[in-house]
């Protein structure tokens, strides 16, 4: 069993509000489906009456973890979501599988590269983004006791930190700390290792670089974000993710809200969906390596120098 | 049945018609397809459905949802009648200081669940319907979808997961009026035969009048369930039914009469003159 499929039958046992449910994706859960007996519920590939079955069943006091693909939990039903979950104020939580580029090879109908920002924009609906197993496990039973409806970016990969920050809804961590940071890099998820293997590179060269990772992206901890831009000559937002909607968008909305500006580069996949392939090149042909990612920082801090030396 | 009681149900429906219509004014309602729907819901809540006014919370209650929720007018007026709300509340129809407007609001006792965009209760009722299995209970849900709904490939999506669980507490009623917002359904996207459909989907389905509180009575009351099956009963109606002169006019989809006019439909209603409409009535929404 893995860590997750444990969380899950943890969750069943401990919590008679929990019912699993599926819309027959089943790659993280193989061995659920005879241990949890009849609280385990698959609609078959149907996600938009998922979402309907479980408005239903939180109706009447459960509280459902569906799971589907990233980009097919968010955006099939979408307006399932929206009205069933959203208005009715809900406790569903949504977890997507494969978000971001993890979707490698799936082609763009995979790509679960805009969840952030449909997902956000839906009232009652809150985000949250593990940056690896030990988040994701930590994270879950936190959103349960917090209440409402989430969006779960999921990610069960490598633990990117010795030790995470205690896990508190709406509130960020410093992965990798620095004294006056010339850098600070925001990040979520698969990106969050990424971030802090490019901080190592920068610190190297000589840039200080704290790197946070965002958790919840709603809530958002807004106060992380003004401490970055006060505290740090650059913002980083770094994220798989298109420029539009994701963690640059929260950053400029917070930036506004505070009546800041800050010198900002963002990282992200851009406008437009990444081109399929093992995920290792996928990262490499959009600039989304260590390497790749501290290159660009440098050269934005070295361009920004001259900027404020001129 | 008795005559006292159909009697009673004449009689309630009746009251629930002048509802709608007083409903009909002053910004307006879907009067045609709450028309439609009166008698199913008169009967149902009557004579089928496990509720009452004492009972609204009550986790064994049978649930009613109104996936067609602009017919909503029907439901309050029952509820008026019901007792569920005050009769004063529908007199908020459209004022921003209630919850009374064009689809279903879950603020209004009694309402199980909020709709407006269609093909979204059946799946909600299949996790209604699941939760009750999960606890044992024997409560039963129905869903009341509109026929021009069943346009909505979520319905069919739905009827595959509740016959796959077999959902024997699950009966969705089809309101038949033959009606789509502005065309009849069989002029667009014919849906007979309905019944075949369903029982291909490996449910059980009826036909039965849905005017007629004896033909009601007779399905209902009757062989309505399979075990181990969900059930369809389609409920052949008229749009506008009461009131011949909006009654299957595809432009009395919605209506937004004067109020003189809504008094001459109510006299209509009663078996009195015809009344004569001259108000702008194909609003489409």
């Amino acid at each position: 069993m893995i860590p997750y499929e444990r969380l899950l039958l943890d969750l069943v046992q401990s919590d008679e509000r929990i019912v699993i449910v599926t819309a027959e994706n089943r790659g993280h859960m193989r061995s659920l489906p005879p241990v949890l007996g009849n609280r385990f519920i698959d609609v078959g590939i149907a996600e938009q009456t998922m979402i309907g079955v479980a408005a239903g069943l939180a109706l009447r006091g459960r509280i459902p973890i569906v799971h589907a693909l990233a980009s097919f939990v968010t955006l099939r039903p979408f307006e399932f979501i929206r009205d069933d979950v959203g208005i009715a104020g809900l406790p569903v939580i949504m977890v997507g599988m494969v978000p971001g580029v993890l979707s490698d090879g799936n082609g763009p109908t995979h790509q679960a590269i805009d969840d952030v920002q449909v997902m956000r924009g839906i009232p009652n609906v809150n985000v949250f983004c593990p940056a690896d197993t030990a988040e994701l496990i930590a994270g879950l039973p936190e959103l349960i006791k917090a209440g409402g409806a989430w969006y779960v970016r999921y990610l069960a990969g490598e633990n990117v930190v010795e030790q995470h920050a205690p896990f508190a809804v709406g509130t960020a961590e410093t992965v990798v700390e620095a004294n006056q940071p010339v850098v600070t890099i925001l990040t979520y998820g698969y990106l969050t290792k990424t971030a802090i293997d490019a901080a190592g590179i920068l610190a190297n060269r000589g840039i200080a670089t704290r790197v946070v990772n965002m958790r919840t992206l709603k809530p958002i901890d807004a106060d992380a974000i003004v401490r970055a831009a006060a505290e740090s000559h650059v913002v980083v937002t770094l994220e798989d993710h298109f420029r539009t909607g994701g963690l640059r968008s929260i950053v400029a909305e917070t930036l506004l809200d505070a009546r800041l500006t800050a010198d900002v580069r963002s990282i992200d996949l851009g406008h437009t969906w990444f081109t399929p392939g093992r995920l290792g090149e996928v990262l490499d042909c959009h600039g989304l390596t260590a390497d790749h990612i501290s290159n660009a920082i440098a050269h934005h801090v070295e361009h920004s120098r001259e900027l404020l030396d001129a | 049945m008795t005559d006292v009681t159909l009697n009673h149900l004449q009689q309630q429906a009746l009251r629930v018609r002048e509802h709608i219509l007083r409903m009909s004014t002053n910004g307006g309602c879907f009067t045609g397809a709450s028309l439609s729907c009166t008698d199913l819901l008169v009967y149902l809540y009557n004579e089928v459905l496990n509720i009452g006014a004492d009972m609204l919370d009550n986790p064994s209650r049978d649930y009613l949802l109104l996936s067609k929720g602009h017919d909503v007018p029907a439901l309050y007026g029952l509820f008026a009648e019901l007792g569920f709300i005050d009769a004063a509340r529908l007199d908020n129809h459209l004022s921003v200081t209630d919850h009374v407007y064009w689809h279903p609001n879950r603020a209004i006792p009694g309402v199980e669940f909020h709709s407006g965009s269609l093909g979204h209760l059946l799946s909600v009722g299949i996790g209604i319907a699941l939760d009750i299995r999960l606890r044992g209970g024997s409560n039963r849900v129905f869903v009341v979808v509109g026929d021009g709904e069943l346009n909505e490939g979520t319905i069919w999506e739905g009827c595959l997961t509740a016959a796959a669980y077999g959902l024997d507490n699950l009966i969705v009623i089809v309101d038949r009026n033959h009606f789509q917002a502005n065309v009849r359904t069989e002029d667009l996207i014919p849906l007979e035969p309905i019944t075949t459909k369903f029982e291909a989907f490996g449910w059980t389905a009826h036909t039965v009048d849905g005017h007629s509180f004896t033909a009601l009575e007779d399905c209902f009351q009757g062989a309505l369930v399979n075990a181990g099956r969900p059930t369809a009963v389609v409920a052949t109606t008229q749009r506008g039914a009461g009131v011949p002169s909006i009654a299957e006019r595809a432009d009395r989809w919605f209506c937004n009469f004067t109020a003189e006019e809504v008094g001459n439909l109510i006299d209509e209603l009663h078996g009195r003159a015809a009344a004569e409409l001259t108000s702008e009535t194909l609003i489409v929404r």
